[in-house]
């Protein structure tokens, strides 16, 4: 068939809880990675592959969302439907619960976790899958340290998959699965609707079944699902903005490495920039900052003479004069930082003021 | 006419190189450390040089006389007008055995009553204030101690004075005592006559036939190490001789560099009606200046002016250079110290010709009596406990380079270090 009708289905989830403070304010999906939110970097590129119907599988209802998808309808011209468990399903049972919006003319739909970030192959998975005619095909990734993950042997030529295996103390391979997915609608009939995990109950079968191949990712892939990965996606991110789309990007003296301004942001004299920043719509840099590898988001405010690395500066949020954030701070909502305090490694919770430093790290409730 | 002849004194002299003020007592002795941008003794001698007749100011220590302390006696005379002497000690003698030692020094000219003053204080010191008191309820030979309140768990760090509440007579007398025994405690500034030495006498003599009774090995020092505090008022509590006079006025002790800002602020806060010239003010177009700031003569650097912040707290040395967007609140910055384009100095002294590079942070942990007791005095805070460095004042020594964006955290660095990275907590040999 032909592409311009096919589906996907976003496994959401649930509240988002190791990317907390942030998404105490406002759910995962919608909180912006390099000024986009994370799911539209997602919903974008299936777009482009020729998705018109989206549905993300949540545990939880966020108005909010509803909204904002809604929007994001109108926006770029395709359906997105919620699906709501009512108990958690685990990885394979939202497909289940979405089977009737995803078995449609027998084409094959994409599956993704939303904790995703990449350069997303979704036309070069497709081309993969229909190139080799069986039931599945996951996208692996390559790692450093295959005996942290679950990792994937498959035939290197056709890309058909052998068997997967938990954290190998023997080398195997060092593919992993990136979560992300493409699935003929007969494999629905692999999954009933009860919590079950995809990749334990599901894959190992259809592997045995010669039915499940691997296409291997190009390029940077990064799970930034809590603050830490957060930040090395955006670097990642950010680098190969600078490689596709380097106009893109804030140059200029000041700016250092691979910077990202919202054109509504204002950034001070005599401040440096960079190596990876991404400044949000609205922001006010005053002068003479000086921030690295830091997400900075809208509405927020960093005044004279701060120093900022490795942060993230949620909605709203003001930071005095002359304080130093370092090592993983992140700020939630309309949190006030007041002038020369310290905060090494602090998670804060939104509307907090903060009067005193925190030399090491831990929560502000 | 009361002739006052004035005597300083200072165990901390022999101390020189003492743990507690490294490393800044590597380059100048602790008693001519700054503090509110003067040596620590020229408030002292300021004081003294203000009694009426006070004829000659006399300093006593164990300490090697050099060029800096000479540069230092000349100048003072110089500018207050009167002599001024070292005499130096043959060993650590102690505050009453460094007297006895001098006093064919001390009385020659036949003073009528004369001042000691431990060098390690910072005080509004009330000489004249204690000379009416002697007069008015003293005996007219007494001696008198000045004392102040301290709250009940500090005073027994201190010398403590059970006083007759009508009289003000010295009743009882206990150095640093283990069981809480008197608010009152001992300001290490005493105003006595040469009757003094008659009792520091017989100790003296007590000591020497003491001596004879134990071996004879280096009796004759130890006859002469005498304490005023231990030896000499203990034993003249209660004997209608020894009183004492209260002050409100402010107090306190130097022992270690970190109570060195904390006196800093205290003379800062004085100067407003001593020497408001010392003091920066607000001008047009310059930088922000709050609280007190005592500043000799710097040099900014850049022309961002109105970015800089400076205060309260800060003394600024001569030849300190000082870029756009500095933050410098509770510090002393020796001479020639460079701080960079928005670096950041709280609670901290920066050693002479130090530089911290653009946006460092060097930051310490002030050691001030809590604010909310007003009888709260500074702790002598130990250096270790529990084996961990205690939080305190940041301390560079001289000639060390922070480079730009670190932070330095409650850490003291030896002199004429390069450091690559940020330190928390750490001693940097």
């Amino acid at each position: 068939g032909c592409s311009g009708s096919m589906k996907a289905l976003i496994l959401v989830g649930g509240y988002g809880t190791r990317l907390r403070p942030l998404t105490l304010s406002v759910p995962k999906p919608l909180v912006e990675f390099c000024n986009k939110p994370i799911l539209l970097h997602q919903v974008e590129a299936l777009v482009k592959a020729g998705v018109d119907h989206v549905v993300l599988a949540v545990s939880y209802m966020s108005e909010l969302l509803e909204r904002e998808m809604r929007v994001q309808e109108q926006r770029l011209g395709i359906r997105i439907s919620l699906s709501h468990e009512k108990e958690p399903l685990g990885t394979a049972g939202p497909l289940a619960l979405a089977r009737e919006l995803l078995n449609v003319d027998n084409e094959p739909f994409f599956v993704l976790n939303s904790d995703v970030i990449c350069d997303f192959p979704f036309k070069d998975l497709l081309q993969f899958h229909r190139h080799h005619g069986k039931e599945g095909t996951i996208v692996v990734t390559r790692v450093e340290e295959p005996s942290k993950y679950g990792v994937v042997v498959f035939e290197t030529d056709s890309g058909r998959i052998h068997r997967f295996v938990e954290k190998p103390q023997v080398f195997v391979s060092n593919k992993i699965n990136a979560g992300m997915y493409i699935f003929n609608p007969s494999m629905l009939s692999r999954i009933q609707l009860r919590p079950t995990s995809i990749e334990k109950e599901i894959f190992p079968v259809m592997a045995e079944e010669g039915h499940l191949y691997a296409m291997e990712l190009q390029g940077f892939w990064m799970d930034i699902g809590q603050p830490k990965d957060f930040l090395t996606g955006m670097c990642m991110y950010l680098q190969s903005l600078r490689q596709q789309a380097p106009d893109k990007l804030r140059t200029g003296p000041g700016f250092l490495g691979n910077v990202l301004v919202d054109p509504t942001a204002q950034i001070g004299e005599n401040c440096t920039i960079g190596p990876n920043v991404t400044i949000g719509a609205g922001v006010v840099v005053e002068d003479g900052v000086r921030i690295k590898r830091c997400t900075v988001l809208k509405g927020s405010r960093v005044r004279s003479h701060s120093w900022l690395e490795s942060c993230i500066v949620g909605w709203s949020s003001s930071v005095g004069q002359w304080v130093r954030m370092e090592n993983v701070t992140v700020l939630g909502e309309d949190v006030i930082v007041n002038d020369e305090l310290y905060l090494n490694g602090a998670n804060v919770l939104p509307h907090k003021s903060i009067n005193e430093s925190v030399p090491e790290p831990r929560i502000i409730m | 006419v009361v002739q006052p002849l004035l005597l300083l004194t200072n165990p901390h002299l022999y101390y020189f190189s003492g743990t507690r003020f490294r490393p800044l007592s590597f380059e100048v002795p602790k008693p001519l450390f700054p503090v509110a941008g003067v040596p620590m003794l020229q408030h002292h001698i300021e004081a003294c040089a203000k009694v009426p007749n006070m004829k000659e100011i006399l300093l006593i220590g164990f300490y090697q006389p050099n060029e800096e302390l000479t540069r230092f006696l000349f100048n003072a005379q110089q500018e207050f007008k009167i002599s001024i002497r070292y005499l130096q000690e043959y060993a650590a003698l102690g505050t009453g055995g460094g007297i006895y030692h001098f006093r064919d020094q001390i009385v020659s000219g036949s003073p009528e009553a004369f001042f000691v003053l431990n060098a390690d204080v910072c005080s509004a010191f009330p000489l004249a204030e204690m000379l009416s008191f002697q007069k008015e309820h003293g005996e007219p030979n007494s001696f008198v101690i000045l004392g102040t309140t301290a709250n009940r768990k500090q005073s027994m760090n201190y010398g403590c004075i059970v006083e007759n509440e009508e009289t003000n007579e010295v009743l009882h007398y206990v150095e640093k005592p283990s069981t809480f025994v008197s608010d009152i405690i001992n300001c290490g500034i005493y105003l006595f006559n040469p009757e003094i030495f008659q009792h520091i006498g017989s100790v003296f003599q007590k000591n020497q036939q003491d001596m004879l009774l134990e071996e004879p090995t280096n009796g004759w020092h130890r006859a002469e190490a005498i304490r005023l505090e231990q030896d000499i008022f203990t034993a003249l509590a209660g004997q209608g001789k020894l009183y004492v006079y209260k002050t409100l006025r402010f107090w306190s002790q130097i022992k270690s560099a970190g109570s060195a800002i904390y006196a800093s602020r205290l003379y800062l806060d004085q100067y407003h009606t001593t020497h408001p010239e010392r003091l920066a003010t607000n001008k047009e177009g310059g930088p922000k200046i709050s609280g007190a700031i005592y500043q000799p003569s710097f040099t900014f650097r850049s022309v961002f002016l109105p970015s800089l912040q400076l205060g309260p707290n800060v003394s600024i040395g001569t030849g300190v250079t000082i870029g756009a967007g500095v933050r410098v609140r509770e510090s002393i910055i020796l001479h020639g110290a460079n701080l960079q384009d928005h670096c950041c100095v709280l609670n901290s002294i920066v050693g002479w010709d130090s530089t911290i590079g653009k946006w460092a942070r060097v930051e310490g942990t002030p050691s001030d009596p809590n604010p909310n007791d007003p009888f709260a005095k500074i702790d002598s805070e130990t250096l270790f406990r529990e084996g961990k460095l205690t939080p305190s004042i940041t301390i560079l020594g001289c000639n060390v380079t922070i480079p730009s964006e670190v932070i330095i955290l409650n850490s003291i660095v030896l002199p004429h270090k390069d450091l690559n990275r940020s330190f928390k907590n750490q001693i940097i040999l």
